[in-house]
């Protein structure tokens, strides 16, 4: 199982891209509509790749990528543009490839 | 020396959804090429034939540029920033998505199909306040390249929030001109619409994308009529 975590404020949009990605096989979405919630995540449970959607500025992006590595996961934080169907698959396609 | 690639129209991902019938240069949706994922900021150049009467519901974007450019017809338009408005060919369209804009798109007439482009850039500033402009484009002026969208809110055409800027060109047979990159490190992305041209030398025809980077000019040549889009956009970005 492919464990994609959604970080973004805006929550119509962060369900309409759970919903995405929970239609592939194999790929489960979860959803941090904060930072500290976001935070609270990847303490609870290690990802695949973390997309950062709308709302979560740099300076939270940086708080994450962080907490990450302090975490070793070496979880990828790739930023979601779009807000949705179009380029949401490309993006976590290549972030796994690059794992 | 100028760098280059040539996407013939043939190579582009199709996806045909019944009422839907589009093209993409790059991976959109279902369709992934990592070989194909961008050109600098430009990231989706879809050639959408929408059939009469249909179209697509509501559906959000966020931290995108999109700008539609009806072929033929005209598609209705209503979003959450509370827009409601008809495009039709000659006419260009610009979202700027930010925090997140919800909206739905129509083929108001039940006879005809609409064609258009749909082109998104990447963004030079996550977040904002999304934004919606339409404007009439020069659609007469032959032989010239004529600017459809800029970075300048009071330069010709439309603005998006990124370095970029796209032309228009109308050209008789024979045609040629040189065209300037407006900024160092931009590259330009030139769509044939109609008819065949050449850049440089490399023939492009109908529907095939052709990019040019690491210089700071191009010549265009119409081999035939012609019509194309050239978007100039940073390669870095």
């Amino acid at each position: 199982m492919t464990n994609i975590l959604i970080v973004c404020t805006n929550q119509p949009i962060a369900a309409t891209i759970a919903r995405l990605i929970d239609k592939m096989e194999d790929w489960q979405a979860s959803v941090a509509l904060s930072l500290n919630d976001a935070l609270e995540h990847c303490y609870a449970k290690t990802y695949d790749v973390i997309l950062i959607g709308s709302g979560i500025g740099q300076e939270h992006e940086d708080v994450l990528k962080l907490h990450i590595e302090k975490l070793k996961t070496e979880t990828p934080i790739v930023k979601h543009y779009g807000g949705g169907s179009g380029l949401l698959y490309a993006e976590i396609y290549q972030a796994l490839a690059k794992k | 020396m100028a760098q280059t690639v040539l996407h013939t129209a043939n190579t582009r991902g199709a996806a045909d959804h019944g009422w839907l019938k589009s093209f993409h240069s790059f991976s959109f949706a279902g369709y992934y090429n990592p070989e194909r994922i961008n050109f600098g900021a430009l990231r989706v150049l879809n050639d959408d034939f929408v059939t009469g009467g249909m179209g697509f519901g509501e559906h959000p974007h966020d931290n995108m540029e999109i700008i539609s450019i009806p072929l033929e017809g005209a598609l209705q338009h209503k979003d959450s920033l509370g827009t409601t408005a008809t495009i039709k060919s000659g006419e260009i369209q610009v979202m700027s998505a930010g925090t997140g804009v919800y909206h739905s798109e129509y083929n108001p007439d039940a006879a005809n199909p609409a064609k258009f482009l749909q082109i998104w850039v990447f963004p030079n500033k996550r977040n904002v306040t999304p934004r919606y402009d339409q404007i009439t484009i020069d659609a007469t002026t032959r032989n010239e390249f004529v600017q459809i969208l800029s970075p300048n809110a009071d330069d010709a055409g439309v603005w998006i929030y990124q370095d970029a800027w796209f032309n228009m060109g109308r050209f008789d047979a024979a045609t040629a001109k040189t065209y300037n990159l407006h900024k160092e490190g931009n590259g330009a992305y030139i769509f044939v619409l109609k008819g065949s041209i050449k850049v440089d030398g490399q023939n492009v025809d109908t529907r095939d994308g052709f990019g040019i980077w690491d210089t700071d000019k191009f010549e265009i040549t119409s081999s035939t009529d012609a019509e194309f889009l050239i978007m100039e956009v940073p390669m870095k970005f």
